[in-house]
């Protein structure tokens, strides 16, 4: 059975004064399908998952999330939307004021889902699954960046969203913690069928969970492939960046 | 919410002047109407208000009761020669009392009130806006105007007035104090004179203009912070504009409410 465009984007465009970032991107996500986002810093990447999510307003275009139009939604309905996404942010954006604890359990008090004991167990279940555990009383200003980037993590899937948007999931990270990192995104893929949508420059993340793979350049999707794709690509563009980047990781 | 154009090093042209003046205006306007909408919505952050209370006005008492004291000990000294003068002494405690009452305790607390909170709230919400926090609390279904804005605001409307009918009691004994080293003076004399010179009509009005107060440091701050652009550099902006703003809006709203309560209650 063919699986179903959980996202679907039409020319998707966006400016910022003179600056246009995107530039009519049209772009589909299968459910539980892994994509990847490439391309250089400041190409528009994290802005492309703001509009996705609604924290950006597009100029032009059209994004559907499980076949909702999220322009169209008034915010009761967008937010209904986002009950089934998360979004892991570029700086984790844990919340200052609040520990470790608090920042996991925030989101699950306000939906009032569940009783105080299984949030609890939540919480404990997923610093496990991070490996933070011992972190838990800890405030985010005691936190190192990776150590914020895991908590953030977990702050983002405690929810148990279908749709996961990662920006820079493992920037950051020592290479152990980022491929344990990547590899947890591969077991919440398998175990909860979620789709995500994961911004990387890093390539061992990318080989661990790219389904499929896309390049963002001056606002519009250049290339487009399986990962083995891209990287084998003769295109001097594609070969200098990933060259460049197998250097770094 | 359409926010200004960017600050930049370089001048602004004119145009671009009164452009980010009134983008600010209507702002500014846009997100008080936003207030009071989401004011009467639900959820009822009762924890939160509770605890910016706590943090925002309990944590003022301090420094306010070291003002408060210091207002009323100069005011009495200074006034004090001047009413030997004219052999006015008996009315030393009236009107020192009154002019606590009525003007000084109500405006000194609210500008350090804002000193102390409005630039808090600006640099707390600005370093949540550029790290983000804010955008995730949106991304999660969670309306966070209403989290942070609203509880906020509703902590400082409602502290100020305590904070500054506290400060008024200490500036009384301060004054005291004063007058007790100056030409000396029973302590029931004193409270008799303050308690018969000063009239409901005093009262009321230096109170109620106190809500008002607050409810600008809340929201300049607020908007200020939770509006903020640029970066850490535009967290610190947001932080010291608040306290020009909201002081400046409370020396305004102060003179038109006073106007306003004198032909309501003429003395
Ligand atoms: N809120 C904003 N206002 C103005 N310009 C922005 C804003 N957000 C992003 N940009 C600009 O859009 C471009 C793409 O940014 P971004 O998506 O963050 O890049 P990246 O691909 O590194 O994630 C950059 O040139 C950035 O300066
Ligand atoms: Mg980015």
């Amino acid at each position: 059975m063919a699986a179903l465009d959980i996202i679907k984007i039409k020319s998707l465009t966006k400016r910022f004064d003179e600056l246009t970032v995107l530039d009519h991107i049209s772009l589909n996500v299968k459910e539980g399908e892994n994509l990847v986002v490439f391309g250089r810093s400041g190409t528009g990447k994290s802005v492309l998952l703001k509009c996705i999510i609604g924290l950006l307003e597009p100029d032009e275009g059209e994004i559907y999330i499980k076949d909702k139009n999220i322009l169209k939604l008034n915010i009761k309905e967008l937010n209904e939307i986002r009950r089934h996404t998360s979004f892991l942010f570029q700086g984790a954006a844990l919340y200052d004021s609040m520990s470790v604890h608090e920042n996991l359990e925030f989101t699950l008090i306000k939906r009032k889902k569940n009783t105080p004991g299984e949030i609890d167990e939540k919480v404990h279940h997923t610093l496990n699954l991070v490996g933070l555990e011992d972190a838990i009383d800890k405030m985010p200003s005691e936190l190192s960046g990776g150590m914020k980037k895991r908590i953030g993590l977990a702050r983002a899937i405690i929810t148990e969203p279908e749709i996961m948007f990662y920006d820079e999931p493992t920037t950051g990270l020592d290479p152990i913690s980022s491929k344990d990192i990547s590899e947890l995104i591969i077991s919440l893929q398998k175990d909860l069928n979620m789709t995500s949508i994961v911004v990387t420059h890093d390539l061992v993340c990318a080989k661990i969970i790219a389904d499929r793979a896309i390049f963002l350049k001056d606002g519009t999707i250049a290339y487009e492939g399986t990962l083995n794709e891209l990287v084998r690509s003769k295109d001097k563009f594609l070969q200098n960046f990933f060259s460049t980047d197998l250097i770094k990781s | 919410m359409k926010l200004p154009h960017h600050y930049s090093k370089r001048r602004l042209t004119t145009s671009e002047i009164i452009y980010n003046f009134f983008a600010t205006l209507t702002g500014i306007t846009v997100f008080n109407i936003q207030f009071f909408k989401d004011l009467f919505l639900p959820p009822y952050e009762i924890r939160e208000v509770k605890k910016q209370m706590n943090e925002l006005g309990i944590k003022t008492f301090p420094i306010v009761s070291i003002t408060g004291l210091l207002i009323g000990l100069v005011l009495a000294m200074q006034s004090q020669p001047v009413f030997a003068r004219f052999g006015a002494s008996d009315f030393l405690p009236g009107a020192v009392a009154i002019s606590v009452v009525r003007e000084l305790g109500p405006v000194i607390t609210a500008l350090i009130f804002a000193g102390r909170v409005s630039s808090g709230i600006g640099a707390e919400l600005g370093s949540m806006r550029v790290t983000e926090q804010i955008d995730a609390m949106e991304v999660s279904g969670i309306n966070p105007f209403n989290f942070l804005v609203v509880t906020r605001v509703v902590a400082t409307t409602f502290m100020l007035p305590l904070l500054t009918i506290y400060v008024i009691f200490i500036a009384l004994f301060g004054s005291y104090f004063a007058i007790l080293l100056t030409q000396g003076m029973s302590f029931e004399y004193y409270k008799n004179a303050v308690v018969q010179s000063i009239e409901f009509r005093d009262f009321i009005p230096g109170i109620a203009k106190t809500f008002v107060f607050g409810y600008i440091v809340g929201i300049v701050g607020s908007y200020k912070g939770y509006t903020t652009t640029g970066g850490t550099e535009g967290v610190g902006r947001a932080s010291t504009t608040s306290v020009v703003v909201a002081s400046l809006l409370i020396l305004v709203f102060d003179t038109i409410l006073v106007k306003l309560s004198l032909m309501i209650w003429p003395l």
